[in-house]
């Protein structure tokens, strides 16, 4: 892609396939013999760790596809499916989805390394607006394949996105409907969405071979950016660039592995694991952290359609950026007043995604008005003005030369801002957690499965199971689990036969028989667990328990969370402090949670006050008496240990696998990190004589 | 001088070396879980389980069709003539030669179960058809006998007996 290549075959095959194809001379030229400037640092691998995530992203949803079902009926269970039955399937649904997200985490730090380094400027303008669509490509590629697993936040998200259209006037509507399929978000949506999902990768591939080519031309850009003068000033791509890239893709992969194997529902939303359901939107509805900030400045702007081209522009600004910023000089190490600005605008940024998160009242609002305008005017006023008033700093010479002058004192100024930003963000969430929310947090449990190695409580399991038999299927099913499943490694530890006698218990309806009947038969180990036989369908629920129909528990661990607030929610990502058991302390805590109203509170008829059901009023009676159900090895017959019990079969049963999952995501972290180690030494021994 | 020159290429070589291992073993435990997802899964598994038929309502001269794992089972309840005709002929005349007492258990000479797939390129053959009253596959002519082994035709093996046992005279258990 860079001229004629040097590249002469010494082999007479490829010799003779290179007259005809010269296609090993372009990869040579490409990847092989290309000259990168030698001054470049870390933030320029993201270039090669986006590559690899969009592979992994193409090459797991393949196979994730080969197991999917594209149908509002059976999405959410196929997706189940797949977490459950399906060899490795957790395991390749984990990085898909946790993939997504590190994919715009790379994303955003290459861009931002652009902003930082004026990588947009002449002659990278087309360079750059071809990574501005890539970047909206893969904006819309996340938001339909988040509507894929089809739960409560895909719905709602597919809806609420979808709407954005509605706000063009006149036709508005009917562009809506024309995307739906229908009169509302539904099966058509879906499945149209899922095609298009699985197109739009193949498209950021296409647009990303021209974002390399158009790199290609114009040369890398590069920390001091002046433009190589010789060839003392670059080095060959191979083996230099390759291996410091390889070194950071592997960095890069611990940082994702830590993520799949023991935070992978960190980044989601616990609405996503309730099926979807077209008559109720969640409490608090929230795209996926990666559009946060856009969808801050959406709801900023008091007006409809003002919000949607604001939310639009917020992002095609960006496209404009080479014309907006008025400097000849490039690199922000050269320019000390862009450089202040852009680590505010950094900061604006993260503050607005921090405020698309929180609920749109009171302070939050006057906070992301203040921040979106300023996003504009960094771009509209600050970037054309600061061109004309800035004094840089002398660039150097040479590449050669810029090298030997290091600067540190950025990395300072960074850092002291980012912690006087947490410190500005803290305050609004303490406050709003004081104000609005009056339903206590649940407290911690001690679970032997948190932590990174940690395991099922066999005794346990098969306790909880033993509650949920006697006391919660009378009205709750178990649908998502078969009876075998209670013989799998890293389950309650069930024999087979026993798995087969407690099958045996219930009755299953089959058929029809050779005369044409339904008929009912003993459970068999790979029998399903029959619904609840109190209700036959939604409806009859309704009527029998006080408008609600009882929840299925398969999933209900993942489910269910509470919001822990800032700082806490950050901490319980990090290794050594993760903590992934909300749900299970929730559910505790619900069950432990049945109180007499206080005065005033004004229970509904046929409601249960609860103080930790978010409206405090529940259709289900307490379920569970002290001595309810019979304990066999000497554990407590308590309500206290009876909702522990529970709990915990409850959390087996949402995520069978998860001793699997910790115990190779230890191996896997084991093998990163030798693998890290090596590839930088390697790096390192090839760049000995560069520097 | 010399020696540490000589020394360095072999230190940087093991390096690069176990780079390339360590990456290649990588790669190799990455592959397998992609290739082992298109395994059959616990489901699938589960649901092939062994099961029960009831050979009661079964004639004489009949033939049922029953799936185990998907596959259809042919059941033929044969008739004294059919049992005869399979046993008198000399296996070491047959393309895959099997004696008729292999392929039923014993005392159940009137039972032949077997895997209806024809063993050329998987067609379900018709019962009672062709030239040895046994079973004619429409795809490319191949005939099996009332024993279920081949005769004439493509097809290179004889019909496969699945696993099975007879739990009472009137029931077997397949799988």
């Amino acid at each position: 892609m860079s001229g004629p290549s040097t590249y002469q075959p010494q082999n007479a095959f490829l010799k003779w396939f290179e007259a005809r194809l010269p296609i090993g001379g372009l990869i040579h030229s490409s990847f092989v013999a290309y000259p990168t400037p030698k001054n470049l640092n870390y933030w320029w691998t993201f270039g090669a760790i986006l590559s690899f995530m969009l592979g992994v992203q193409i090459v797991t949803g393949i196979v994730l596809t080969m197991h999917y079902t594209p149908n509002a009926d059976l999405a959410f269970n196929s997706v189940e499916h797949i977490m459950r039955d399906v060899n490795y399937g957790w395991l390749l649904r984990y990085l898909h989805s946790n993939g997504a997200s590190m994919f715009f985490i790379a994303v955003y730090i290459h861009m931002f390394r652009g902003l930082y380094y004026g990588s947009y400027k002449e002659p990278r303008e087309v360079l750059w607006i071809l990574g501005v669509i890539i970047y909206l490509l893969m904006m819309a590629t996340g938001f339909l394949g988040y509507t894929l697993p089809w739960g409560q936040m895909s719905f709602w998200g597919a809806t609420v996105i979808t709407n954005f259209f509605s706000a063009i006037p006149l036709v508005g509507e009917s562009i809506v409907t024309w995307l739906w399929g229908g009169f509302a978000v539904g099966n058509p949506t879906l499945q149209r969405f899922f095609s298009l999902h699985y197109l739009l990768p193949f498209v950021i591939a296409g647009v990303v071979v021209l974002h390399v080519w158009a790199l290609h031309v114009a040369g890398q850009n590069n920390p001091a950016g002046i433009d190589p003068k010789s060839g003392q000033d670059t080095v060959p791509f191979t083996p230099h660039a390759t291996l410091k890239d390889g070194f950071m893709v592997a960095a890069f992969c611990m940082f994702f592995a830590w993520f799949v194997f023991y935070v992978p529902n960190y980044l989601g939303h616990a609405d996503n694991y309730i099926p979807a359901n077209p008559a109720v939107t969640p409490q608090h509805i929230v795209p996926e952290w990666y559009y946060l900030p856009f969808y801050a400045i959406l709801r900023a702007v008091p007006n409809k359609l003002a919000g949607v081209i604001a939310l639009f522009a917020s992002i095609l600004v960006l496209a404009f950026l080479p014309w907006l910023d008025t400097s000849r000089v490039k690199s922000a190490t050269y320019r000390p007043l862009y450089k202040q600005f852009f680590w505010v605008f950094v900061l604006v940024c993260l503050g607005l995604g921090y405020l698309g998160s929180q609920p749109p009242e009171g302070g939050f609002v006057i906070a992301a008005r203040i921040l979106t305008a300023y996003y504009f005017i960094h771009f509209l006023i600050i970037l054309p003005l600061l061109g004309l008033i800035e004094t840089p700093r002398p660039l150097p010479n040479s590449i050669s030369e810029s090298v030997l002058k290091k600067s540190g004192p950025i990395s300072a100024v960074a850092i002291a801002l980012i912690i006087g930003a947490a410190a500005c963000l803290a305050m609004p969430s303490f406050a709003y957690a004081q104000g609005e929310h009056d339903a206590p947090k649940p407290p911690r449990n001690k679970w032997s499965f948190a932590g990174g190695f940690g395991r099922f409580d066999q005794g346990q399991l098969q306790r909880g199971f033993k509650v949920y038999k006697e006391v919660c299927q009378t009205c709750h099913g178990l649908a998502l689990l078969s009876f075998r499943n209670l013989a799998d490694p890293g389950g309650p530890g069930f024999t087979p036969a026993q798995a087969a006698a407690i099958a045996a218990d219930y009755k299953v309806q089959d058929g029809p028989n050779d005369q044409g009947e339904m008929f009912e038969r003993d459970g068999r180990t790979a029998d399903r667990f029959p619904p609840p036989t109190t209700w036959k369908n939604e409806q009859q629920a309704r009527q029998l328990y006080n408008g609600t129909v009882p929840p299925d528990m398969s999933v209900l661990a993942k489910a269910r969370s509470y919001e822990r607030g800032f700082p806490w929610f950050l901490i319980d990502a990090l290794p050594f402090f993760q903590y992934q058991e909300h749900g299970v302390d929730y559910i505790v805590a619900l069950l432990k949670g049945y109180k007499d109203p206080p005065p005033g509170f004004q229970l509904p008829a046929g409601g249960n006050y609860n103080e930790y059901f978010p409206s405090h009023s529940i259709a289900m009676p307490p379920p569970l008496t002290d001595g309810r159900v019979e304990y066999t090895d000497g554990s407590p017959a308590t309500v206290d240990q009876y909702a522990k019990d529970i709990a915990a079969f409850m959390m087996w049963a949402a995520e069978p696998h998860l001793e699997a999952r910790k115990r190779i995501g230890f191996q896997v972290m084991i093998f990163l990190l030798v693998l890290t180690g090596l590839m930088y030494f390697t790096k390192k021994k090839v760049w000995a004589d560069v520097h | 001088m010399t020696t540490t020159t000589a020394a360095e290429p072999t230190r940087r070589d093991f390096l690069y070396i176990a780079t390339g291992t360590v990456g290649a073993v990588g790669a190799a435990a990455v592959a397998w879980p992609l290739i082992n997802q298109m395994n059959p899964d616990a489901s699938t598994i589960a649901a092939g389980a062994p099961i029960e038929v009831d050979l009661g309502p079964i004639p004489e001269g009949q033939v049922i069709k029953v799936f185990w794992r998907s596959k259809p089972i042919f059941i033929s309840h044969r008739t004294k003539k059919e049992i005869d005709e399979a046993q008198k002929v000399d296996p070491k005349t047959l393309p895959d030669p099997q004696p008729d007492s292999a392929r039923v258990k014993e005392g159940h000479d009137q039972w032949l179960v077997v895997i209806g797939i024809c063993t050329h390129l998987g067609c379900i053959p018709l019962a009672h058809q062709g030239n040895y009253d046994g079973w004619f596959c429409p795809c490319h002519g191949s005939q099996y006998d009332t024993s279920g082994r081949i005769r004439q035709g493509p097809a290179p093996a004889n019909l496969t007996v699945p696993p099975y046992q007879f739990v009472s005279d009137s029931k077997i258990r397949i799988g």
